[in-house]
């Protein structure tokens, strides 16, 4: 009751009699508004032009054809990711794992492109695409299983294979996989040629892993929105004993939100593969599974609000490197911001349900 | 293979587990009061930080605990606000505050990476301290390591002897009979946060300055989730989860003398051990429904709006 305490506070928070539809729409931006507000005074404090940070952050991400094609880069694992943790949440199944799934993806997908892809010819990317997906699902199949028949609580579970799955990746570029040419750094032999993914234009690094996405953006809307499995789905998340009393089978759930979500990402990590990194190093990815859970919820579980986010988190992404250069913060600096992103947002999904109120001086 | 290797083990083991265990009773509390934070690991990176900046800055130790047990506090805060008064989904708003942790200490940190600092020592007891193999064994450690023996008595006792602790316990319990028998649910709810985060950050401020004296982005590797599945795996029993916190102790430690020990395996499998251990107690635990259903506190990750 602390900061809402009648007797301490001249607003009181009361709850709405049915759920503000405006809010709904408005709370994510308000959220980002209000993140954008904390950065620029933060960037004010530590004596930043807060005019030159916004434009590295926001201008300059999308001022040329090489930077949208970054942004959309960058926007591709994320959305992957998203999409499916979206999916997952709405089913009240906490997959915070999608940086594990998104490992094993690029390792089984890079797998098939470094030993078969000179065999597979051109049909090698569709492979490896394919083979990400199941390393991903294979991944996420872990938690499945533990939860549905032992259950045990997949937020651990899909966690604790995130460190198990680095440290994988990790094995196989310092040892057995590791370039027998490449000067002792831990990095397998580049992918083949005819393995990677083409660029989307010309002048850009963006690959068909973004159009993917967006593909899944619609299939995922139509999914929740039309098909009876994603019917079930929402049912099961927004009242479990009343999908349980219908008949729902919450196994079925938790294997299907588990097995999306882990093949979205495993199909994020082989993207980045056979896309802008074309080799197997200790680092796929930096934190794209995590900022994925944030991307979620700024696009409240949404395909579309999902897209939306994705972008601009991709923009946090790439400003935070070109702020690295051009205003010498540390590139830690977008960590910070998604984190405070996410502790906004829910705060703004407050007023969705409830509304302040002044207290008059007969209420209190 | 003599004892004296055995011992040394054993006693690195027992310095691996405290962090664990501070972390895991501060969580533990909160728990039994009924709120689930899954920022853990965030507090505990927040802590680290602040303890190391502070350590350095000030050159007192006492100062650098002193700021990280408030800095993880303030964080938690931040918790309490959003789930306690905001009524926001414990779960996501763990997630996030884990989130923000590792943005924040990596912000807050950049400038102290690569800094030494001086190390907990080891307290001296007259006699124990030099006794033959027992004195390694049992009085050789630093104040946090006694200090985390005492914390685990002082909440077991606190929890099942006093009316604090019934009260805490009924809360976690079933808040809405507390609220009608008018306790001050959300206010011990705070409490119960904030005390969770101050123990995080202990914790924290317990890898950087004393078990790894040194400031390493994401340094705690895991830890606050571990942290957190040993209030599961010690079925929400101070004294169960102290015994956890060894286990986990002796399994992060083996790895580092495993090549002393003979065994050949890539140092990447034996770095799996943890993680892989806490998902096997974790199945082993809730496997058998019951044990969760009885031991969980009821309310665990609810929230609860006193309807004025």
């Amino acid at each position: 009751m602390l900061p809402f305490d009648r007797t301490v506070w001249p607003l009181r928070l009361e709850r709405r009699s049915k759920p503000s539809a405006a809010m709904r729409v408005a709370s994510s931006p308000l959220a980002v508004l209000a993140m954008l507000a904390t950065c620029l005074l933060l960037f004010a404090a530590l004596g930043k032009d807060p005019a030159a940070a916004f434009r590295v952050f926001f201008v300059e991400p999308v001022d040329s054809l090489y930077g949208v094609g970054e942004l959309m880069l960058k926007a591709t694992p994320l959305m992957l990711c998203a999409l499916g943790l979206a999916l997952s949440y709405r089913t009240n199944v906490w997959n915070i794992g999608a940086e594990g799934q998104l490992t094993v993806g690029a390792i089984t997908g890079g797998g098939v492109g470094l030993f078969y892809g000179a065999a597979l010819g051109h049909w090698s990317p569709a492979v490896e695409l394919a083979a990400g997906v199941l390393g991903g699902m294979a991944w996420a199949a872990i938690p499945a299983l533990l939860r549905t028949r032992f259950h045990t609580s997949e937020i651990f579970v899909s966690l604790m294979l995130v460190y198990i799955a680095q440290l994988l990746l990790s094995y196989l570029v310092h040892g057995p996989w590791r370039d027998p040419a490449g000067q002792n750094f831990p990095q397998s032999p580049p992918l083949p040629d005819n393995a990677l993914l083409p660029p989307l234009f010309d002048g850009a690094r963006v690959n068909v892993g973004f159009v993917i996405a967006l593909l899944l953006a619609a299939l995922s809307w139509w999914f929740g929105k039309v098909s009876a499995a994603g019917f079930r789905m929402r049912v099961s998340g927004l009242a479990p004993a009343a999908a349980a009393y219908a008949g729902i089978s919450e196994r079925r759930n938790v294997w299907l939100a588990l097995m999306i979500s882990g093949g979205a990402a495993g199909l994020a990590g082989v993207c980045e593969v056979a896309g802008p990194i074309g080799v197997l190093q200790p680092v796929i990815s930096p934190g794209y599974g995590f900022a994925a859970i944030i991307v979620a919820f700024v696009g409240r579980l949404h395909p579309a609000g999902v897209v939306l986010a994705s972008l601009l988190m991709s923009a946090l992404y790439l400003g935070g490197e070109s702020a690295q250069i051009e205003l010498q913060l540390p590139a830690s600096v977008s960590g910070l911001f998604q984190g405070g992103l996410l502790f906004y947002l829910l705060a703004a999904e407050l007023f969705i349900g409830f509304r302040l109120r002044r207290v008059r001086a007969r209420d209190a | 293979m003599n004892i004296a290797v055995w011992v040394t083990i054993a006693a690195s083991a027992v310095r691996a587990a405290t962090p664990l265990i501070f972390a895991a009773l501060g969580e533990l509390v909160a728990e039994r009061a009924g709120v689930l934070n899954l920022g853990v690991e965030g507090m505990m990176l927040v802590g680290a930080m602040s303890g190391f900046a502070v350590g350095v800055a000030s050159g007192s130790l006492l100062l650098a605990y002193l700021a990280a047990a408030a800095a993880g506090a303030l964080i938690a805060l931040l918790f309490g606000i959003l789930t306690l008064s905001l009524q926001t989904n414990q779960v996501a708003t763990g997630l996030a505050l884990t989130l923000f942790g590792v943005g924040l200490s990596a912000f807050g940190g950049q400038s102290f990476i690569g800094l030494p600092i001086r190390p907990l020592p080891a307290l001296r007891i007259p006699v124990l301290t030099d006794l033959p193999l027992v004195g390694a064994l049992l009085f050789h450690y630093d104040l946090l390591v006694y200090s985390s023996l005492g914390l685990c008595a002082l909440i077991a006792w606190m929890l099942n002897r006093t009316r604090a602790g019934l009260r805490l316990r009924a809360i976690g319990e079933s808040p809405a009979v507390a609220h009608a028998l008018g306790e001050p649910v959300t206010r011990v709810r705070y409490l119960a946060v904030l005390f969770g985060g101050a123990m995080s950050g202990i914790a924290g401020a317990y890898l950087s300055t004393s078990l790894t004296p040194m400031w390493t982005e994401g340094m705690s590797a895991g830890r606050g989730w571990i942290a957190l599945a040993l209030v599961v795996f010690g079925t929400w029993k101070p004294w169960r989860v102290l015994a956890g916190a060894y286990l986990f102790g002796a399994v992060t430690v083996l790895q580092l003398y495993a090549q002393a020990l003979g065994v050949r395996v890539p140092s990447e499998f034996l770095s799996m051990l943890p993680y892989a251990a806490t998902i096997v107690v974790l199945v082993l635990i809730c496997r058998d429904p019951k044990t969760i259903l009885l031991n969980q506190p009821a309310s665990l990750g609810r929230s609860f709006h006193p309807g004025y």
